[in-house]
């Protein structure tokens, strides 16, 4: 009983804090001075037509390398504690009753096609709202649906890892070129900024971009894998 | 006015996930509060960037490059909330990697039964 | 603009009634788990409305999609423990 009134003067305490925030919000007029440098800079700087891409690819592109180490650990952290009780016991899995038709004929026929949606939308992530993040996300569902038309079936972690890793060095690379060729880490201008509004555009951002995709995806599967591969308890 | 709507919504979801994580004793269904909350801080950061009137920040034929500072919304806080949408995702992964080793160890997903760390 | 800020509204009704289902003990796990995922949808929608394409888009995709399996995965591992 004590505990419920405890909780509740807690929320009524945070929810009049919450109040008075909106209560005193007043929307801005003008962008401040950040957001305005970005407005006025990034078609002639970076050649992207999305905004917010120029930003997590060039602008906070150290950022961006954090938040997929920070998703590469939490992927890596993952297989290791859902890995450990795995290996005593091998198969002695209950019998799963096979996927329906329609759902093995439609991963047949939708798996291509998904995976063909996520490569455009984080090749186009600089031209149209999407990236790396997203299309990443597109290719791990196309997992999720070979890993629910087949539950037996094991994945190779081999190959993974190896398109994580290989994908996430690329990505390192590309920003110690631009530390060479440009004007420091993960400048987009190694390639030529070309017409705006074009597919080939903006610098090294559709490559980098491409680079980040395959490393979510790969990251996001490696997640759905580890979890669907534990055992019924 | 959309604005201030979206900050009410995302407050009340932040105050509601906060509820249910400390009133559920159900690890899972403490895990699926938090996700609740997590929606409505994500909710009032892009309300804060909204601004009255004005579009999304993409470049096109709808707005050139040389009028973007007087036509587009803030990118900075949609920048951000996509960077925290991703991490929040980790780390419900994590948490439910967690929950399944600690339902292990028990048999139970009900907090007060997992007492090695209270003090 | 008085659509948009009447479709806000109702999105806004929507989200809070199905954060709700989602928080409440008395229901069973897995529809607390499919209301937060439609809590997660509606908010994208929201990002739509409030000019946020990008945001709208990962929300679509990653919180909504991908954390509901992620949830249903380790709920059909733990059934017994539902109750609890």
């Amino acid at each position: 009983m004590i505990k419920r009134f405890t909780l509740m003067l807690l929320l009524a305490g945070l929810g009049a804090i919450f109040a008075g925030l909106i209560q005193n919000y007043v929307a801005d007029e003008e962008l401040n001075l950040t957001a305005a440098y970005y407005a006025a800079h990034t078609a002639e700087d970076i050649g992207a037509a999305n905004i917010v891409t120029a930003i997590i690819v060039t602008y906070r592109g150290l950022d961006t390398l954090g938040e997929v180490t920070v998703l590469f650990l939490t992927a890596a952290i993952i297989g290791l504690v859902l890995s450990q009780g795995n290996r005593q016991q091998q198969q002695p899995q209950r019998k799963l009753p096979p996927a329906g038709e329609l759902l093995v004929t439609g991963t047949r026929l939708l798996l291509p096609l998904i995976l063909l949606f996520g490569a455009y939308v984080f090749t186009h992530g600089h031209l149209t709202p999407g990236g790396g993040f997203q299309g990443g996300a597109i290719i791990a569902s196309a997992m999720l649906l070979l890993l629910l038309s087949n539950p037996m079936k094991r994945f190779s972690h081999r190959l993974i890892t190896v398109v994580e890793s290989a994908s996430g060095l690329a990505f390192v690379i590309i920003g110690l070129l631009g530390i060479a060729w440009a004007g420091g880490f993960l400048d987009n201008r190694i390639l030529p900024i070309g017409t705006f509004g074009e597919l080939f555009s903006a610098g090294a951002i559709p490559i980098i971009y491409a680079f980040v995709g395959l490393k979510v995806g790969a990251e996001f599967s490696s997640m759905l894998v580890s979890l669907s591969e534990t055992e019924d308890l | 006015m959309l604005a201030t709507i979206a900050m009410t919504t995302g407050f009340l979801l932040i105050l509601i996930g906060l509820y249910g994580a400390l009133s559920n004793r159900n690890i899972l269904r403490m895990i699926v509060a938090f996700t609740v909350a997590n929606t409505g801080v994500n909710l009032v950061l892009v309300a804060v960037g909204y601004m009255n009137g004005r579009t999304a920040p993409i470049l096109n034929d709808a707005v050139a490059a040389g009028e973007a500072i007087s036509r587009i919304i803030d990118p900075v806080p949609q920048a951000l909330v996509l960077t925290a949408i991703v991490i929040g995702v980790g780390i419900t992964a994590l948490m439910l990697a967690y929950t399944y080793k600690l339902y292990q160890t028990r048999g139970s997903l009900d907090i007060a039964k997992h007492t090695e760390l209270k003090w | 603009m008085t659509l948009s800020i009447g479709m806000g509204l109702l999105l806004s009704v929507a989200m809070v009634v199905s954060a709700i289902m989602a928080t409440r003990g008395k229901r069973s796990l897995g529809i607390s788990i499919l209301a937060a995922g439609l809590a997660s949808l509606l908010a994208s929608v929201m990002f739509l409305l409030l000019a946020a394409p990008d945001v709208a888009m990962t929300e679509a995709a990653i919180g909504s999609g991908l954390t509901t399996f992620l949830f249903f995965f380790v709920l059909g591992r733990v059934r017994r423990g539902e109750h609890d």
